[in-house]
């Protein structure tokens, strides 16, 4: 009875294609896709002020609220906060996946693999709320810098207009400093399975040629971890654009994107304004995209 | 005639990992301007020396010296050697020409000058045309070329190729050696070969370095090394060869000190042919017959016990002649200076 059937199947690949590749591609096409469609339709409809109801008619009112200057703040401010993020991000990933990919022995590499991702197998939220106590008035953070008698250099950084605040765990920078925790790993992978790839034959045979380290450096193995660094940091700036806990929980009053579709959508009701609000982030991860591939970041790939 | 200078020496160079002895107390002189062969099977310390030279590696004790100049401590980017390597490392980020050019944009040659020279080194390699190409758009011959080119470019003093032929097909590969030879005399650098391969390693070398578990068992021309092996691992690494010790050997020569003879050297005689005074001989029955095409492989069983193998061409024999041969006596006989004592 089995070998019939695999008899029958196998005089027929197309059947076994679709039988395979069926079902996750109806989840692909109706479930993701689908709500990706749905969102941009809704962001075409507006909200009768009056009745407070959702009218279905197409538009571009809702687009346009999101040109008021308090909204192109929150666009600015989270779109520099993912940037300052991405780029604090990549600075320290790249020389501890450098050494985890090229010097540390097959042992090491598991367990310094390990320690990388370990943070992600506990509860986001925890860590969250782990960096708001230690970055609180009364927290390590600021015992520490007392300890050492400079919480004047604390109270200077704390007094910068724009970035500073009443405590760490309630400005700006306390905010950059937990996504720059978070997002690392997401930075740190796919820098070191882009450096993994590349023989150590390549780095002697520019040093061969007469390249000192930092030439060969610049000209060979940065070249060739750039598509991992692209990668790392569509995950860091895309997950900062989108997140809306640690603003909440570290920041000040001002809104980012993710706080701001939170509230349109919840307690307002306005799901075209919130529609609209989320296509922002995706508009700036195609236009970030481009500009990457005009760099050259996927010609190695 | 002019003696130059040397253009590697290793004095009493060993590199050690943990406990392996890679390298053990070598010493070696290559002359300047010669094509040398370092071979072995793997695991015998001839790539080690060659990363020494190029200074990936670093002797554990003993000094390497270049044309006069100790370069034991030296990074590799301050050696004026460079390396073509077995899996040619070319760089996929950039165009044959930039990979070629590589070695004067690092040392900031002008770009039109960058340009002729590349050009220039493409031609040679026969690769004129491909400077636009991308390495993974070559084949791999190709990719030898273009890896040979950028090694040359810098004109280095001297050039180490690490078993570059080792991934190529056969013909391919014999092209490469005819090509590799005339490249090196063109260019007039002391190439250093690093080879599994005795065929190889005969085929091209003025000198060849029989290496094995760390120390040279022999150095000397390739006919030094195939006519007069110098210890029997030797003997039997570079081609093949009958090795006689003991009761066969005393029988043979009446001195039980151990000989080896090539199979080629050995002729097939009608049983109780007259023996030369300056030959030895000895008498057996084919038990087995291998046809190859070119020539064919005997062997002889021989009365007093042990076998010999010998090789003949088939000038005149056929497939069906020498398949016949199976179970003939035969008398085999060898000029006595075709044997050499491999004392051991």
């Amino acid at each position: 009875m089995l070998t019939r059937v695999s008899t029958y199947l196998y005089q027929r690949p197309r059947l076994i294609l679709f039988l395979l590749l069926g079902p996750p591609m109806i989840y692909f096409l109706v479930v993701y896709l689908g709500s990706l469609i749905a969102l941009l339709l809704n962001s075409f409809y507006y909200l009768e002020e009056f009745t407070g109801l959702v009218v279905r008619e197409f538009t571009l009112e809702t687009y346009g609220e999101l040109f008021t200057p308090s909204n192109l703040g929150i666009f600015l401010r989270t779109a520099g906060m993912a940037a300052a993020v991405t780029v604090a991000d990549a600075l320290i990933a790249f020389p501890l996946a450098y050494y985890i990919a090229k010097f540390a022995s097959p042992r090491a590499r598991t367990w310094l693999y390990i320690a990388v991702t370990l943070p992600l197998w506990s509860s986001y939220l925890v860590r969250v709320y782990a960096w708001k106590l230690i970055l609180a008035k009364e927290g390590i953070v600021s015992w520490f810098f007392e300890a050492l008698r400079i919480d004047f250099a604390l109270d200077w950084i704390l007094s910068i207009p724009s970035i500073g605040g009443s405590s760490l765990s309630l400005s700006p920078i306390g905010m950059f400093i937990a996504f720059a925790y978070i997002w690392l790993p997401y930075m740190i992978v796919p820098i070191q399975t882009a450096l993994e790839r590349v023989p150590k034959s390549l780095l002697e045979a520019s040093g061969d040629l007469g390249a000192k380290p930092a030439q060969t450096f610049r000209k060979i193995i940065l070249p060739l971890a750039f598509p991992g660094v692209v990668a790392g940091s569509i995950f860091t700036f895309s997950l900062t654009l989108g997140d809306f806990i640690v603003p909440q929980s570290l920041g000040n009053s001002r809104y980012f994107i993710g706080q701001a579709v939170y509230a349109h959508q919840g307690t307002s009701g306005n799901i075209p304004l919130a529609a609209a609000f989320t296509m922002g982030p995706v508009v700036i991860m195609l236009a970030y995209l481009l500009i990457a591939r005009k760099l050259g970041a996927f010609d190695a790939l | 005639m002019k003696l130059s200078a040397p253009a590697i020496q290793f004095e009493k160079v060993s590199r050690y990992f943990g406990e392996v002895k890679a390298v053990d107390a070598v010493d070696l002189e290559i002359r300047d301007g010669e094509f040398f062969s370092m071979l072995g099977p793997s695991g015998s310390g001839k790539t080690t020396c060659l990363r020494m030279i190029a200074g990936f590696d670093r002797p554990t004790s003993g000094r390497i010296i270049l044309y006069g100049q100790d370069v034991s401590t030296l990074p590799p980017y301050e050696r004026d050697v460079n390396t073509v390597f077995q899996d040619y490392a070319l760089f996929p980020h950039m165009t044959v020409g930039e990979n070629v050019a590589y070695g004067l944009m690092i040392r900031k040659v002008a770009k039109a000058e960058q340009m002729k020279r590349m050009e220039e080194m493409l031609d040679l390699v026969q690769l004129a045309g491909y400077a636009a190409r991308k390495p993974s758009q070559l084949s791999g011959g190709q990719r030898q070329r273009v890896a040979l080119a950028r090694a040359l470019i810098n004109h280095p003093k001297v050039l180490l190729l690490d078993e570059p032929l080792g991934a190529l097909d056969l013909k391919l590969r014999q092209q490469m050696q005819v090509e590799l030879k005339a490249i090196q005399k063109r260019v007039g650098i002391t190439f250093i070969f690093v080879t599994h391969d005795q065929e190889e390693a005969l085929t091209m070398s003025d000198r060849i370095a029989v290496f094995r578990d760390g120390k040279i068992e022999q150095i000397g021309s390739p006919a030094d090394v195939y006519e007069r092996p110098a210890t029997p691992f030797v003997a039997g690494f570079v081609g093949t060869s009958n090795l006689v010790s003991g009761d066969m050997a005393a029988r043979i020569t009446g001195d039980a000190q151990t000989f080896s003879v090539r199979p080629e050297k050995i002729h097939l005689a009608a049983p109780g042919q007259t023996v030369a005074n300056d030959a030895y001989s000895a008498d057996g029955v084919i038990r087995d017959v291998v046809y190859l095409g070119l020539f064919t492989r005997y062997l002889v069983e021989l009365d007093g016990g042990g076998d010999l193998v010998v090789v003949e061409q088939n000038l005149k024999s056929t497939s069906m002649d020498v398949l016949k041969a199976r179970g003939r006596a035969v008398r085999l006989l060898w000029n006595r200076d075709h044997i050499s004592r491999v004392g051991g």
